[in-house]
């Protein structure tokens, strides 16, 4: 390696970092000041060094039964994903590999029903709902995110079936697989990858809703969006218990993400980008 | 294989769906045309048009749908441009690329109510925030952001927020470039501004033009970050259509003007889904 490539790599280590480092910041932040007390959480000039405290997760499960929130998240999520699946696989199959006339209308018509703002369908959705006593349950919420999830889901099965060549389904079809067979022995592990892209950003997707669960849910059904949301009034405006809080709801999700980062660039890009 | 059969498996989710899209449409049309005032039960009957005129004459109407449109063309064009940077970056290896590239993508897999509370507190309160303290350490007077640039602020934490997803993609797509082709144009001479130009931009069209699809669909309906951070204020500074529609239901509880504005979201929705459904169908087509 000469001098210039050698310079040119000490500077894009650098540049590299710095960025990183700046963009993660508001992250590391509330990391740190979940940790602080509340008057170290607002001293002016911010305190880098100080001796951490657990003090604010503690006072966050006494006041808010953080695991009763952290359960009906981990459950309408779960619950909302698998749901998905089933509705979304056999379509993605049966439109992927039975290729019709409108096959190309359904599949924008289905992306087309997720662009309209949620808050169009607030009221109705709201009136039925409470009329069905769905209101703040967690199956009322596990229908609600399967339902704006599917044509996501749908889309990004469909393109990593189209993957797959259509005759190593025939083949199996002519030795007499049913259809049942098929799914299970052949389509199944070739698309394994596929079904945990989907599955795993449904996840991301579900756990992180705000939206809905802060309409429709309330002390039963609540989810860790709702929670948060309950610390940002004025009276309970605590930055070291909000950040702690925040940091109970973000957690499990972003170490996910991390490990799943690889997958969920597959399937978000619809198998467009390699 | 019998012929009922893919359709029958394509049944259960087509037929949720379209109740999912035409029940609470259905609904919509209804309301939009009655008088329908949570506040007021007594007075209800059919009044034809007046809710959409009173949604379409309302003063923040205008300022609605251009912070919409403005939110979503900033929004996507920052982060396209941006993220192909820090792809470009991090693309050729260095000392600790994996962790970087944790660092970069983190935000995006933090819900967006988070988001909006931290950077509404920690990092944009005008006294105590960390943005706050660097421009007192520049001798500079601190901004208050949420009051003097609300729109741009939000623009801001959307930003910071969708970055990582373009930036990931972009770094994906940059890793099948060919090259053998890259290091043929750099025999021949070619500068590295000629590169960007004749090599890496067209070889990211495609995962430009998913960004661009996958953002649009999220970032039209942008509530959460709205609602956390500035409440669409103030006055009518920070509302889009979303949360115009919000407003009319949740705070002045007017069903039917809410119903109104949102069948004109419903509009708008398809006005983007039409550029949408062109780019895309150009695009991925195989």
């Amino acid at each position: 390696m000469n001098t210039q490539n050698k310079l040119l790599l000490y500077v894009r280590t650098l540049a590299a970092w710095g960025v990183a480092l700046l963009l993660f910041f508001p992250l590391g932040w509330l990391v740190l000041t979940a940790f602080k007390t509340e008057l170290q959480a607002i001293a002016v000039p911010p305190l880098l060094l100080f001796t951490p405290t657990l003090e604010n997760f503690t006072i966050v499960e006494e006041r808010s039964d953080y695991l009763l929130y952290a359960q009906n998240s981990l459950i309408t999520s779960v619950a909302s994903t698998l749901l998905g699946l089933a509705l979304a696989f056999p379509a993605a199959y049966s439109m992927a590999f039975f290729k019709g006339k409108y096959t190309k209308d359904i599949l924008m018509w289905m992306l087309s029903t997720k662009m309209m703002p949620a808050v169009g369908a607030l009221v109705p959705i709201y009136v039925l709902a409470q009329n069905s006593g769905l209101l703040d349950t967690r199956t009322g919420l596990t229908i609600i995110f399967t339902l704006s999830n599917l044509p996501i889901m749908v889309w990004m099965l469909y393109s990593q079936f189209k993957e797959i060549p259509g005759e190593i389904l025939e083949a199996a079809r002519m030795d007499g697989a049913t259809l049942w067979q098929e799914f299970r022995m052949v389509l199944l592990p070739l698309t394994l990858g596929g079904l945990a892209s989907t599955g795993l950003l449904c996840l991301v997707l579900s756990w992180n809703e705000a939206f809905w669960s802060l309409n429709l849910s309330a002390a039963k059904a609540g989810t860790l969006a709702t929670l948060i949301a309950s610390y940002s009034s004025p009276e309970g405006l605590f930055w070291a218990k909000l950040s702690a809080a925040s940091f109970m709801a973000i957690a499990p999700i972003v170490v996910f993400g991390w490990f799943s980062q690889k997958q969920l660039v597959q399937g978000l890009t619809f198998g467009a980008v390699k | 294989m019998n012929r009922f059969i893919p359709r029958i498996l394509l049944a259960p989710a087509v037929l949720t769906l379209f109740l999912w899209m035409i029940v609470p449409l259905v609904m919509s049309i209804y309301f939009s045309v009655i008088r329908y005032n949570l506040m007021q039960p007594d007075q209800s009957g059919f009044i034809g048009l007046e809710n959409f005129e009173y949604f379409i004459t309302d003063p923040s109407f205008g300022t609605a749908v251009s912070n919409t449109l403005l939110l979503l063309g900033s929004v996507i064009v920052l982060t396209v441009v941006v993220g192909i940077l820090l792809a470009l970056l991090v693309d050729a290896p260095f000392p600790g690329r994996n962790i970087v590239r944790i660092l970069l993508i983190s935000p995006f897999f933090v819900m967006p109510t988070v988001n909006a509370l931290l950077w509404k507190h920690m990092m944009m309160n005008p006294i105590y925030g960390v943005l706050a303290q660097v421009w007192i350490f520049f001798g500079a007077t601190p901004v208050d952001w949420l009051t003097d640039w609300p729109l741009w602020s939000v623009i801001l934490i959307v930003t910071w927020q969708w970055l990582p997803f373009a930036t990931l993609i972009f770094i994906t797509a940059l890793q099948s470039m060919d090259r053998e082709q890259l290091e043929a144009s750099r025999m021949d001479g070619a500068t590295y501004l000629q590169q960007l130009r004749y090599l890496y931009i067209p070889h990211l069209g495609r995962s430009m033009a998913v960004v661009v699809m996958i953002e649009m669909i999220f970032l039209l309906s942008v509530f959460a970050e709205i609602y956390t951070t500035t409440g669409g204020g103030p006055g009518d500074a920070s509302t889009n259509v979303a949360f115009l529609i919000f407003k009319q239901a949740l705070l002045n509880f007017d069903a039917g003007v809410a119903s109104a504005g949102a069948l004109f979201a419903v509009v708008l929705a398809n006005i983007a889904g039409i550029f949408l459904i062109r780019m895309v169908g150009k695009n991925l087509d195989k």
